[in-house]
């Protein structure tokens, strides 16, 4: 359960996931090597990278879903894979995970969905689980939605119910994969907005997964960046800061969509 | 939360003005029980004379969306009251949730409400829906006629290597569960026969009944079941699943018709390895016959493979075959049809797959009566 009283600054410096020299592969083929990052709490940092570089890999490495081939993955100074799964499981608790299309569960509605890892993890009463839930659907605009089947809802609703979802239990890191892929802009920017606002207000630490630029400026704090042809991270940093004095030509020119690198 | 007290503590105390204040302090989490609606009613007297609610949250040492919750259900009792709330004394982060749970207003009249129709009610929407049903069948029975057509006159849409790949699947690849099936239906039938026919003497016969049940009938509906489970199935979930993730609009919009790329190959397919593993089926059980009885009745080989070959003549093989062709037809029509009609969740698939198998079993077992009579009636 997260302590997110907004008033902690204190423990600023220490990351809240930190990334040792991880390299991730499926099968013979390396999809990056050698990756080293610090994430810090309360930031919103990204991962960024074109289509096929292992933005979406990493991801499946942080939340438990891939081994990886060699180095670590810490949380809080407790290293994740090295850890025994029943206390895997317990770090996997504090996060939540927003899929790229929602991956809500297709036979229970809404309220279902998101009411599942209350009803698993906790000892809440129903009134009190469907009060949590008639809110975690109100925080992302779906008030009223509760008895829909995923299968009746538009792609940008699918993503907020994920993200609803994903925010069950209150937890202390919430990842998200491609949030804007497949929305229109202004959805889009909602999108944003509700993630800068979940920070802020809840003070959670924000890993997304994205190669959306108007996304990548309006809220990231903190990015690295993994290219596909090195297999290598080529560049980590504020991506604002990055856009206008990486010395890495490259990374200008993926920041400023190609144009004058 | 390790306490067995609570984590919070919330005290209230009338000011001047005629307000309430309600003082929070502690740990306000959802897993640490925060007070239900009853527990705030008792903080408020009776006497309706509270004018104004404000809270004072300096004590909070740590909190998430249980607050939020809370705040919501003073909120709400406020409002029913007509009281006014003064938001100002919350944290800030619950003041901004609270605006952000409040932007959006929830959707009204969406037609749900969990009502159960009675029961006369959803048995007259079912048999609607059954009675639908059938149109839809029989179109879909014109429309593979038609690709059918398209087809002998060269101008169906498919790729050859479609209908090889899918031949493999359903003919090859199913003979280690037909061999297995067949041989033991085959001493099923050996020994069912031996204990009546010894009665008589007449263990010899074995060979007529297991050659002429296996060969024109059981082989048959065995294969049928079986391809049915296998191949009907996995035609369901294959289009079904293609029908999720708009594959099948894909064709549609590009001009194929989903009816020849898809149904056609998998239906000859069906018709064309059908009477192949019917045949196959036959002659396991055959077997399966003579080996029970050359170990436990003390028939000779030679002898059972005379008496076989005195029982059966090419009519049962093409009766036999004839009938496996028409079961393969039907999986497959059974197979595609409900895999089309598939629903667009991971739900729709699993339904679409057991009304497939569901279905096609139900169109052998009532084929299966029709010819046989049909042939007794014919003399054949």
């Amino acid at each position: 359960m997260t302590a997110a009283a907004p008033a902690q600054v204190k423990q600023a410096q220490q990351p809240v996931i930190r990334v040792e020299h991880l390299t991730m592969a499926y099968g013979d083929f390396v999809v990056q090597r050698d990756l080293s990052f610090d994430v810090h709490p309360g930031e919103i940092f990204i991962v960024m990278g074109g289509s096929g570089c292992g933005k979406s890999t990493l991801l499946r490495h942080l939340v438990g879903l891939k081994t990886p081939m060699q180095g670590r993955v810490l949380y809080h100074d407790v290293d994740f894979w090295g850890a025994t799964d029943d206390e895997r499981e317990l770090m996997k608790r504090r996060f939540g995970v927003s899929y790229q299309s929602g991956a809500l569960w297709s036979s229970l509605t809404l309220a279902e969905n998101v009411a599942l890892p209350l009803t698993e993890y906790t000892d809440l009463s129903a009134v009190e689980i469907g009060e949590i839930v008639s809110l975690k659907l109100a925080l992302v605009g779906l008030a009223g939605f509760e008895e829909f089947y995923p299968s009746e809802l538009s792609g940008g609703m699918l993503k907020r119910a994920g993200l609803a979802r994903a925010m069950a239990l209150d937890p202390e890191i919430l990842f998200f994969d491609e949030p804007s892929a497949g929305l229109d802009p202004i959805s889009s920017r909602r999108l944003d907005d509700l993630i800068l606002e979940i920070r802020d207000s809840l003070g959670a630490t924000v890993v997304v997964v994205t190669h959306e630029l108007p996304s990548i400026f309006a809220i990231g704090d903190n990015a690295v960046l993994l290219d596909a042809e090195t297999h290598a991270m080529i560049a980590s940093g504020n991506p604002r800061v990055l856009r206008e004095q990486s010395p890495n030509p490259k990374v200008r020119e993926f920041l400023n969509r190609g144009e004058a690198a | 939360m390790d306490a067995p007290e609570h984590a919070w503590t919330l005290t209230s105390n009338r000011t001047g003005d005629g307000a309430l204040e309600l003082r929070l302090g502690g740990s306000w989490r959802s897993a640490d029980h925060l007070p239900s609606s009853e527990a705030l009613l008792r903080h408020f007297p009776s006497d309706s004379s509270v004018s104004q609610i404000r809270f004072d949250s300096a004590g909070v040492t740590a909190w998430n969306t249980g607050l939020v919750i809370f705040a919501r259900r003073v909120l709400e009792f406020a409002k029913s009251k007509s009281i006014a709330v003064d938001r100002g004394g919350l944290p800030e982060g619950v003041r901004r949730l609270l605006d952000l749970a409040a932007a959006v207003p929830a959707q009204k009249d969406t037609g749900r409400h969990g009502e159960i129709p009675p029961f006369l009610t959803r048995t007259g929407l079912r048999a609607q829906e059954i009675a639908r049903g059938f149109p839809e069948m029989l179109r879909f029975v014109g429309e593979a006629t038609v690709a059918l057509g398209r087809l002998a006159r060269g101008k169906a849409q498919f790729r050859r290597t479609d209908l090889y790949l899918v031949i493999q699947q359903v003919g090859p690849d199913a003979l280690p569960i037909v061999s297995l099936i067949s041989f033991l239906v085959g001493v099923i039938l050996a020994y069912m026969g031996a204990m009546q026919l010894a009665q008589f003497g007449a263990q010899i016969f074995i060979a007529d009944l297991v050659g002429i049940g296996m060969v024109r009938e059981i082989g048959a509906l065995m294969t049928g079941v079986i391809v049915a489970g296998r191949t009907g199935a996995s035609f369901a979930a294959e289009l079904g699943t293609m029908q999720v993730n708009e594959e099948i609009d894909a064709f549609k919009t590009l001009g194929i018709s989903p009816m020849d790329f898809l149904v056609l190959p998998r239906l000859l397919a069906l018709a064309l390895m059908m009477p192949l593993l019917t045949l196959y089926s036959g002659i396991v059980g055959v077997f399966a016959g003579m080996f029970v009885c050359a170990i436990t009745f003390d028939i000779g080989v030679f002898e059972y493979f005379h008496q076989t070959v005195r029982a059966l003549d090419l009519r049962q093989f093409l009766i036999g075959m004839f009938k496996g062709t028409v079961y393969g037809i039907l999986v497959a029509l059974a197979g595609c049809l409900r895999g089309i009609q598939c629903g667009r969740s991971a739900q729709a698939v699993g339904e679409a797959t057991t009304s497939a198998v569901v279905t096609a079993i139900l169109f052998i077992v009532i084929a299966a009566s029709a010819l046989t009579i049909m042939f007794q009636k014919l003399d054949l």
